[in-house]
């Protein structure tokens, strides 16, 4: 047992857990945020991505000891801000949304694509969502999505 | 009147996006227990002897001795356990659940049961036929006495893993007498009916409830009445609920897969034209039968593809070997057979130096044609003016003639495909009697009572949309939950591209009485299927109207091919789709894609096989589906061809769409490299053998 601090969702937490756990299982089972889900296990398919100081990461590939002192932002934090409603407007217009449970990895990857290049162009866009693996859509209408997300958005990124 | 296919948004966008959507994963009961799987570590054998260890209280084992009612799953061809009791029939085959509340303690408890086997030769070669069907159709084989010239080619596909994200669960939990089941399920009654038969239930003490679907693709067809009945075994003697959910190494090595196939094809060739077809198909079932009878019937009856033969002698073989169970994957042995049959007549057009495009274009399925089983294509076929705007919108004539010049590794290739929309043969008749329930309650809300469930292709969105436009009221005021056993008649599976055809064919007959009826304070308006009466089938002798309806299509696909490493780039692709009318035009488009994306990912990049019946891919590390990286833009467009029995004229789409992929991509890269293409995946390494062998 370790003493780990971070901030999740704006909040501080302080747990005393081991510090190998995955920090998907502590977000899951420690509070109940179900939003980042496991697909693949092995940072494959980004189902499970969140924020960890503002950049996407595969929360199923980063054991608890890494986030000592970072900022974590799941899909229900990220959910109460400005950019999160142009993008969810953006997936919902688009079409972007199917069975959804590559969707709040998805969401995150375009929050952490449009912070750092808010006008990406379509090459970008792909590399950007690489890390997220979608069955249903052929990524065409996220794609689309996260395009509509970068002009109707403008000037929040 | 307002065109129902104008897009709205879908109704569960909110929830998906938010992450506030609940999957089975996400569930969490009081008390409850985990559940972990003890499987066979050999490919055939038996069990001698199983040393337990000394488990803790609290924990469990449940096995083959647990299981009341019959120890087999209910689906088409009954030879699946519920848990094997002596024989070991492939890897990874279910032996035990064991049962308790810390996974680490399982984890630990599952290394320390020792298994001894007595072990035998696994048989992994095509030998062992287990369903052998013939047909013919005109002459049959006889044509073949008239045939200047003989074409023969063989082709092969291999497995493809459907790759939902969502891996596969339930919990299972008992209320009273009752066992209750929710679960990532494309279809409620036959989980429903295949527990009833393993735990020996009555009806009303069997309840299955559907969580939000994470994709499915035919992988939550009849699998999850596997580990659904397991679980029904282990809640029924435990009393506690318990969760099952699967890793995605687990998932991948032992549950359903496309079916491999090799298919052999004959032209008897008069006149420079192919006046008849010899065909045989092989599929590998692995070691449970399951669905696979129906399957190949699917892969047969498409044996001409989207051209009419008038003399057909078709055959098929399933073989039973040592592997993993395969099953149901959207298109349900179709795409194996368009595969086929759409290069064969492309090599065959080829060989007798005739232009692929106008040599296909003759023969192309006409209005009023016969089937391959005689049966009538009754409606509009629009594919030669589909086929013209493929062709506009791609500029694929300019493109075909330059990329035609060797050298330039740009190649284009076209598809020409169909899907028979609903169950094969009598099915829907005979076997699924699909009711559905429509109610409306005092504040004038009405409920959809069906079994069909969204995994995310839409039908929360499309049938809520489709009855809200026939009674003209708010979709607000439409209501439809998950479905859930206790509440919904039983309209079938999921399956088959039935859903909107069917199902929303049978509300919308119970729309229009409803609508008659809307002064009356509450009521419900029940429907059941009835077959249009012209359509006859004789399923022993493949005679007849196999499927109500078609949907057709023609994808048009652009690559470009690495001069050195033969790495596949696409470019773009352009399809064309009649699937009668879109009851939402965006979730039509968003099938079409996806479709497309995984018949693309069939044709050239998912590679899955076995050594020794071990599937060789473990993840999504090395089974490559694929991302936006390797996807390109894809251009759809839709033909309006109204059928008359589906809501507002829908065909079905969900399958359709992924039909022409790999024919397409494996005609492009044929023309890319100038060789011709015979199996699925086009690797680099089968470019590279393809190119160096001359």
């Amino acid at each position: 047992m370790t003493e780990i601090k971070f901030t999740l969702n704006g909040k501080k937490q302080i747990l005393n857990t081991d510090p190998n756990r995955r920090l998907l299982d502590v977000i899951r089972e420690d509070f109940q945020l179900t939003g980042p889900k496991e697909g693949c296990g092995e940072g494959e398919c980004g189902a499970c991505a969140v924020l960890l100081n503002g950049q996407i990461v595969n929360s199923c590939s980063v054991p608890l000891a890494n986030v000592d002192g970072q900022d974590i932002v799941t899909i229900e934090g990220f959910s109460s801000t400005k950019q999160y409603h142009v993008i969810k407007e953006a997936f919902a217009k688009a079409g972007g949304v199917q069975c959804g449970f590559c969707t709040p990895g998805m969401i995150i990857a375009t929050q952490s694509l449009l912070s750092e290049n808010p006008h990406p162009d379509d090459y970008e866009i792909k590399i950007g969502l690489s890390g997220n693996l979608c069955r249903c859509t052929g990524y065409n209408l996220i794609i689309k999505a996260v395009k509509t997300a970068s002009k109707d958005g403008d000037g929040l990124w | 009147m307002k065109d129902i296919s104008k897009s709205i948004n879908k109704v569960d966008n909110d929830e998906k996006i938010s992450g506030s959507a609940k999957y089975i994963a996400d569930f969490v009961m009081d008390g409850m227990l985990y559940a972990m799987t003890k499987r066979s570590t050999i490919s055939k054998g038996e069990i001698v002897k199983i040393d337990y260890p000394q488990l803790p209280d609290g924990y469990y084992i449940i096995n083959h001795k647990d299981v009341q009612g019959k120890n087999v799953i209910k689906v088409i061809f009954e030879d699946w356990p519920v848990f094997t009791d002596k024989k070991i029939s492939y890897l990874y085959e279910p032996i035990m659940l064991v049962i308790g509340p810390d996974k680490n303690i399982l984890t630990q408890l599952l290394d320390s049961i020792q298994i001894t086997y007595k072990e035998e030769t696994p048989l992994f070669d095509w030998t062992d036929s287990v369903i052998d069907y013939h047909f013919d159709k005109g002459k049959g084989n006889r044509i073949f006495d008239q045939a200047d010239k003989v074409i023969e080619h063989t082709y092969h596909t291999g497995y493809q893993e459907q790759a939902y994200i969502e891996p596969q669960g339930f919990i299972g939990y008992p209320e009273g007498d009752k066992t209750t089941l929710i679960g990532s399920i494309q279809c409620p009654y036959y989980v429903k009916n295949a527990v009833k038969q393993a735990i020996g239930e009555k009806d009303e003490n069997v309840r299955v409830i559907q969580s939000t679907v994470g994709g499915a693709f035919g992988g939550k067809e009849e699998y999850p009445s596997l580990i659904g009945c397991q679980l029904a075994v282990a809640v029924k003697k435990i009393k506690k609920p318990i969760k099952l959910i699967f890793e995605r190494e687990e998932d991948m090595s032992v549950t359903t897969k496309r079916h491999p196939s090799k298919t052999v094809f004959k032209a008897a060739i008069k006149d420079r034209k192919i006046i008849g077809l010899k065909a045989h198909v092989s599929i590998d079932a692995g070691a449970t039968i399951g669905l696979s009878g129906v399957v190949l019937s699917r892969a047969l009856l498409a044996v001409s593809g989207a051209y009419t033969v008038d003399h057909l002698d078709v055959s098929g073989n399933v073989f039973r070997t040592n592997t993993v169970p395969n099953g149901a994957f959207r298109g349900f042995g179709a795409p194996q057979m368009f595969f086929a049959v759409d290069m064969f007549v492309e090599h065959v057009a080829k060989e007798l130096n005739q232009d692929p495009l106008e040599f296909r274009k003759k023969m192309l399925v006409k209005q009023g044609d016969r089937t391959s089983t005689n049966g009538l294509f009754r409606d509009p076929v629009l594919m030669p003016e589909m086929i013209e705007k493929a062709i506009k919108e791609s500029n694929y004539l300019k493109k075909i003639e330059d990329y035609s010049k060797k050298g330039n590794y740009k190649g284009i290739g076209m598809s020409l495909f169909y899907h028979g929309c609903g169950f094969t043969g009598s099915g829907e008749k005979d076997v699924i009697k699909a009711k559905v329930k429509l109610k409306k309650d005092k504040n004038k809300k009405v409920y959809i009572l069906v079994a069909a469930v969204d995994m995310g292709q839409g039908v929360k969105t499309t049938f809520r949309k489709l009855i809200s436009h026939m009674l003209d009221i708010d979709i607000k005021d439409v209501i439809y939950h998950n479905p859930d056993t206790d509440f919904v008649p039983d309209s079938g599976p999921t399956v088959a591209s039935r859903t909107m055809m069917i199902v929303g064919g049978l509300l919308a007959r119970a729309a229009k009485e409803m609508k008659k009826r809307w002064n009356e304070e509450e009521f419900i308006v029940m429907k059941e299927y009835e077959q249009p009466d012209y359509i006859e089938y004789d399923e022993k002798h493949f005679i007849g109207d196999a499927y109500p309806a078609y949907s057709w299509g023609v994808n048009i696909v652009e690559v470009e091919v690495d001069p050195v490493t033969y790495q596949v780039d696409l470019k773009k692709a352009w399809s064309v789709y009649d699937a009668g009318k879109a009851i939402d035009e965006r979730v039509v488009l968003g099938q079409a894609d996806g479709g497309l994306a995984q018949g693309l990912g069939y044709g050239y990049l998912e590679v899955m096989n076995h050594k020794n019946g071990k599937i060789m891919q473990k993840n999504m590390t090395d089974y490559i589906i694929p991302t936006a990286m390797d996807l390109c833009d894809m251009d759809t467009f839709l033909f309006d061809n109204p059928y008359a029995y589906g809501p507002y004229g829908a065909k079905g789409v969900g399958e359709l769409t992924l039909i022409g992929g790999a024919p397409a991509i494996a005609k492009a890269i044929e023309n890319a490299i100038g060789k011709n293409v015979f199996k699925i995946p086009v690797t680099p390494e089968y470019i590279m053998e393809l190119i160096n062998h001359d």
